[in-house]
Parts: C-alpha cells; sequence; structure tokens
C-alpha cells in the first residue's frame, strides 16, 4: 500500500515537471500582456538543442559532469531565442499574438527536424546520450534501493530545479521591483509607461525569459526522462502547460499545483491499470481520467480566474 | 524603413521555416536505366513518424530503395505530419501516375479503402492491415508478429532470474494483441512458473508513461520487460538502462538504444513485404484483392540479429530449433486473448 502511494506520488512528479516549466514560461509571459501560445514550440526546440548539444559535446569531451548542464543551458538559450522571435513579432511589430505563437509551434518542429537531418545525417531523431552524461539524479546512491523514499525523491535534478523555480518566480513577481513592472505591464501599459517604465523593454524580457524556461522544459524530457529526442517527444504538452497556467490563475504557485494535479491523474490512471490493482479496467476509460478529473475540479473548486487586463494586446505608444 | 526591412526578413525566415517543417521531398530519383522505356513508379504515404523514424516507416522506405536498386524502380514518399494528411497524400501520389500507392500503418486503413473506391485502375497496397472484403485493386499485407513475439518470450523465460516478467503495450488492438499474447505463450512455453505483468499504456507517444510503467515493473521484481509500444517503449529501455536490468525491443533492433540492456528485438521486415510487392508487380504476379501474410516462414518476422550479443548461445540454439516448429505448424502460436487462453 504504501508503495503504491510512494509509486503515484513519484510518477506525480516526474510527469508534472515539464508542465511545470512550460507553465512557469506562460506566467512570465501573460503577465506581462504577451499571450503566449508558442510554449509547445519553445519546448521542442528546448529538447531538441539540450539532447543534441549533449551528446555532441559528450563525444567530444566524453561524460564529464558539466556536459549536462551546459546542454541544459543551451535549451535554454535556444528557448530565448524563440522567446526574442515570439517578442520582435508581438511586441515591436504588434502582429496578432495568436497568429505569432502559432508561427513558433511550426517553426519549433521545423526547425528541430531540418538540424536533426543535417547534424545525424538524415534521422529525424537524435542519438541516445550515454547515462553518466544525462541530468543529475542528487539521490541516487542514497535512496536507488530504498523501496519508499527511492520512487518518490530518487529523481532527476530537473524536478527539484523546477520546483525550486517556482519559488523564485514568485518571488520575482511578487516580492521585487522587476516583477511589480512586469505585472504593471500586463494590467495597464500606459500608466506604467507615464511613470517611466518602458513597456516594450518589460514585454521583451518577459517573453524571453518565457521561451527559456519552456525551453528547459523539453530539456528536462529530452534529458531525463528519457535521453534523446524525436519528433513525437512533447506532442501537445506545451498545450498543457498553457492550460495549466490558466487553470492556475496566471500565478506560479498556482501552475505548479494544476500541474501537479495533471501529474498526478496520470498517475494514478497508470497506477489503476497495473497489475498490482487485482481487477482490470479497460484502457480506454482509464485514459480519460486525467481528463475528467481535470473538468471536475475546473466546474467545481476553482472560482472565476482572471487574466492580466491587457494580455493579449499590443501597446502602441501614444496611442489613446 | 528600418523597420519594414526587419519585417520583410522576419517574415521570410518565418515562411522558410515552415515550409522546412512539411516540405514535400522529392529524393531526386536516380536515372534508372529505363529497359521498357518506362519504369515502375512505386511510391508510398507514411505515417506520422516519417521515413527516418527508425522504425516502420523507416523499413518500408529501405524496402522501396532496395527495389529501386536491383528492380530499377522509381521510388518516391510523401510523409504525413497529421492523420488529416493521409487522404490527400495518397491522393498527390494518385495525380503523379503511380503505378503503386502504399499506405503504411494500420491507422491508414480507411482513406486507403476510401481512395480505391475513388480511383477504380489505380493499384494500392497496405502495411498491417487486413479487410474483411479486400477491394479488387488493394493488397493488404499482415505480419505474424506473434511468431517474433513467442520467441522472445522463449529467450525471456528462459533468462528470468526473478521468474518474473513484463509486458508493456501502446494501445489494446489486434496488431498489438499478437505481440502480447504471442509473448505470453513464448514465456510460458519456456518456464510455466514465470509470471507476466502486462499493462497497456493507452499511447505510443507518451515516452514518460512507458517510463513509470516500467519503473512499477521493475520495482515489483520483473527483470525483463518486453514492450510494444513505439516511442512510450522509450521512456522503459531509460528505466531499463538506469536499472541495469533487461529489456527486449520491437519492430527494428533497438539493442543501439542501450547496448548493455536490449537483449533481442522482435522485428518486423516491412522492407522485405514491400520488395516482394514490387518484384511480383514488376513480373506480373499482382494478387489484388488479397492479403499477404507474412510470419517466419516467409522472412517476414524474426528476432533481432545482434541478439548473440547478451543471450546465452544455448538459448539461441532453442530458439532456433523453436523457429522450424513454428513454421512446420508443430507449434501454433496463438494471436489474441481467446486463442490464449484456448491454448491452455
Amino acid at each position: 500500500m504504501i508503495q503504491s502511494i510512494a509509486f503515484i506520488l513519484g510518477t506525480t512528479l516526474m510527469y508534472a515537471t515539464p508542465l511545470i516549466y512550460g507553465a512557469l514560461g506562460g506566467v512570465f509571459s501573460e503577465n506581462s500582456g504577451v499571450v503566449n501560445i508558442g510554449i509547445e514550440g519553445m519546448m521542442t526546440i528546448g529538447a531538441f538543442s539540450g539532447a543534441a548539444s549533449t551528446f555532441l559535446l559528450c563525444d567530444l569531451y566524453g561524460p564529464v559532469w558539466w556536459v549536462p548542464w551546459l546542454g541544459f543551458l543551451i535549451a535554454a538559450i535556444a528557448g530565448g531565442l524563440f522567446g526574442l522571435l515570439h517578442a520582435v513579432a508581438s511586441v515591436t511589430f504588434n502582429a496578432d499574438q495568436v497568429v505569432s505563437g502559432i508561427a513558433i509551434n511550426f517553426l519549433g518542429p521545423g526547425v528541430s527536424l531540418f538540424l536533426a537531418g543535417i547534424l545525424f545525417g538524415g534521422s529525424t531523431t537524435t542519438p541516445a546520450i550515454p547515462l553518466e552524461a544525462k541530468l543529475l539524479r542528487p539521490f541516487n546512491n542514497l535512496l536507488q534501493d530504498n523501496p519508499i523514499l527511492g520512487p518518490i525523491f530518487n529523481q532527476y535534478i530537473s524536478v527539484y530545479i523546477a520546483l525550486f523555480l517556482v519559488f523564485v518566480s514568485w518571488y520575482v513577481l511578487y516580492k521585487t521591483k522587476l516583477g511589480l513592472r512586469i505585472r504593471a505591464v500586463g494590467e495597464h501599459p500606459e500608466a506604467a509607461d507615464t511613470l517611466g517604465i518602458s513597456v516594450y523593454k518589460i514585454r521583451y524580457l518577459s517573453v524571453i525569459i518565457s521561451g527559456a524556461l519552456s525551453g528547459l522544459g523539453g530539456a528536462s524530457l529530452s534529458m531525463a526522462i528519457i535521453a534523446n529526442f524525436r519528433p513525437t517527444l512533447i506532442s501537445g504538452q506545451g498545450f498543457i502547460a498553457l492550460a495549466a497556467m490558466i487553470f492556475g490563475k496566471w500565478k506560479p504557485q498556482g501552475a505548479m499545483w494544476a500541474c501537479l494535479l495533471f501529474g498526478a491523474t496520470t498517475a494514478v490512471q497508470i497506477y489503476l491499470g497495473s497489475p498490482q490493482v487485482g481487477f482490470k479496467i479497460s484502457t480506454h476509460l482509464l485514459s480519460m481520467i486525467p481528463y475528467v478529473i481535470t473538468l471536475i475540479v475546473l466546474m467545481g473548486f476553482v472560482g472565476k480566474s482572471a487574466s492580466p487586463a491587457a494580455n493579449g494586446v499590443p501597446y502602441e505608444k501614444g496611442k489613446r | 524603413m528600418f523597420k519594414k526591412v526587419t519585417a520583410l526578413v522576419l517574415a521570410t525566415i518565418l515562411t522558410v521555416g515552415l515550409m522546412s517543417g512539411c516540405t514535400k521531398k522529392t529524393e531526386e530519383p536516380k536515372e534508372v536505366e529505363k529497359a521498357e522505356g518506362k519504369a515502375l513508379k512505386i511510391a508510398m504515404v507514411t505515417d506520422v513518424g516519417g521515413v527516418h523514424d527508425k522504425s516502420f516507416n523507416q523499413s518500408a522506405w529501405e524496402g522501396l530503395q532496395k527495389a529501386e536498386s536491383e528492380l530499377g524502380i522509381e521510388p518516391n514518399y510523401l510523409e504525413s505530419k497529421q492523420e488529416a494528411d493521409y487522404a490527400s497524400n495518397l491522393e498527390r501520389l494518385v495525380d503523379q501516375d503511380s503505378d503503386l500507392v502504399w499506405g503504411i500503418g494500420y491507422l491508414m486503413g480507411n482513406q486507403v479503402q476510401e481512395a480505391a473506391t475513388n480511383y477504380p485502375d489505380q493499384k494500392f497496397a497496405i502495411i498491417d492491415n487486413a479487410y474483411e472484403k479486400t477491394p479488387e485493386n488493394v493488397i493488404g499485407v499482415v505480419f505474424k508478429e506473434q511468431e517474433a513475439s513467442f520467441l522472445v518470450g522463449y529467450i525471456a523465460g528462459k533468462m528470468t532470474k526473478t521468474n518474473k516478467v513484463g509486458f508493456i503495450g501502446g494501445m489494446d488492438f489486434a496488431v498489438i494483441n499478437r505481440f502480447h499474447y504471442g509473448f505470453k505463450a513464448g514465456v510460458k512455453y519456456a518456464n510455466p512458473e514465470c509470471e507476466v505483468m502486462e499493462q497497456y499504456a493507452g499511447a505510443f507517444d507518451k515516452p514518460a508513461l512507458g517510463r513509470s510503467i516500467a519503473e512499477n515493473f521493475y520495482g515489483n521484481g520483473a527483470d525483463i520487460i518486453f514492450h510494444a509500444s513505439g516511442d512510450t517503449g522509450n521512456g522503459m529501455i531509460e528505466v531499463a538502462k538506469e536499472k541495469n536490468k533487461y529489456a527486449i525491443g520491437v519492430d527494428k533492433d533497438q539493442n543501439k538504444d542501450a547496448p548493455e540492456n536490449v537483449i533481442t528485438s522482435a522485428i518486423k521486415r516491412v522492407d522485405n513485404a514491400i520488395y516482394n510487392t514490387a518484384k511480383d508487380l514488376k513480373e506480373g504476379k499482382w494478387k489484388g484483392g488479397s492479403t499477404v501474410v507474412y510470419g517466419l516462414a516467409e522472412g517476414g518476422v524474426d528476432i533481432a540479429p545482434t541478439s548473440d550479443k547478451l543471450v546465452p548461445k544455448e538459448i539461441l540454439a532453442e530458439v532456433e530449433a523453436l523457429k522450424q516448429k513454428i513454421i512446420n505448424s508443430e507449434i501454433k502460436v496463438p494471436q489474441n486473448k481467446e486463442e490464449y487462453e484456448a491454448m491452455k
């Protein structure tokens, strides 16, 4: 029994991690007033660049400790570049933010597959990263044989970084001057502008952070959960992250709980399908569980969620 | 002015990016000497994996390439990015005067049938699908996955130390059931005491699901897991690496994903099926309206050639003997739950 609970908790954490990164990305972008439905594409390019660069670095320098960290960083930079692209289109050129986001969602997989083809001889997947060059599992020596704490806490470092980043995001958004500015720009850009805040700068920064975080989310899949990039790897998780952010009322901690809920429902789905349960439920019914529970929670327990007032509205200086 | 130029440049980048995502790949058809004036044009529509998926789409394309170099046909393919592309891709290949159009994969069954009704003079063929009533201009090709699965099941049953092995399936339908019950029968044939843990993930593209199912199986004592679940199974292979357990791959030889852990794979020779059909077509032996079955005897399924790295020689020798028995139908391998239960 305790082992089953441990299994469910561990799966929850593992499954929720990429979503948490993506949702935090959404929180930053949308709090500054830029709708970002390009999270999916940013996660894809992050997943590809993380896996590809780690593999290539490992090939060159062997599995040194800094190889996965550099790969993880490169994933953030690649995601950030896509964020920059989204920012140029939607902040500087006042393009429709949804359209720009959709373009990013096409561009992410397109560029990834194109580069994979060039780098790895026409293949759409990257070669597997050796186990030693993957991200760190900080408690592996301590917990790998522990039947209860092992399944819960013997996770890759990306899981703990995600939880830490939730705290950092909350702190930045609600306890610092920068956070106040980001939120001000998202609520009432004209007012912020009259007070001498550069709306464009703040929005650029937020969207780039958003891309970087989403890129990390993709890399947490391709460098920890498995060890390579493949075209079907992200398959809709960017959109689930987006839903989690809205579900979490545009707040980092809310988004985290929403992601954990999605993770938990998936874990329950897997647990109920496992042989230990002792009775058979149709897999088709089991696959519905995450969505049904989400709907129930949305209907029953979450009140009205309000987005930042200026979310999705391009800001033009001097326009009345 | 500056803004306009930048906008233009960015727009171009975006468009080019879009196109790189969904370009139609027309491999320059090599000038094959055209013996009788006109080479046979054989084309295929891939499933969403694309021709480099290291799985059955790639295998199919390899079959066409072999037919190109040995039979002088003119190959071509279109990649489907999503299910909605199947029908339009099939039509595009018909418009290009292909002599034969392949649909790769069970999921294309309805679209191929529809195209066959709309173009009664066009020849079609499909991998992994058997129609109840095959149209006159279509060949269905199916594989006896259960036979290869039986063999890897036998290996698992012999090699397990804990007397527990696992099976992870993608979705619960006929093709995957053949893997499932063939494997189970093989395990029990080798080792009647051995327990088989089994679970369907409900998806072929969710490695995180494969991962947690595998963690649960290994955590509960299984020491070898076989998967028939596409990318979902990649999560399983990853756990096998981390926990240093054994895994069994599917469709293609997956040993290079984890050389120390993937002991064998149940492989499907889609390339052989495609090549043989091209050969038949060229020699005028096209058998429209039928379903062709590829089993061990026809060279359609097998275990991976790299199995000798981790599987002991004695067991492989026994597997060779089993192959003969299956080919001579001394052993009839079950392909679904009913047949499996009838066996006992």
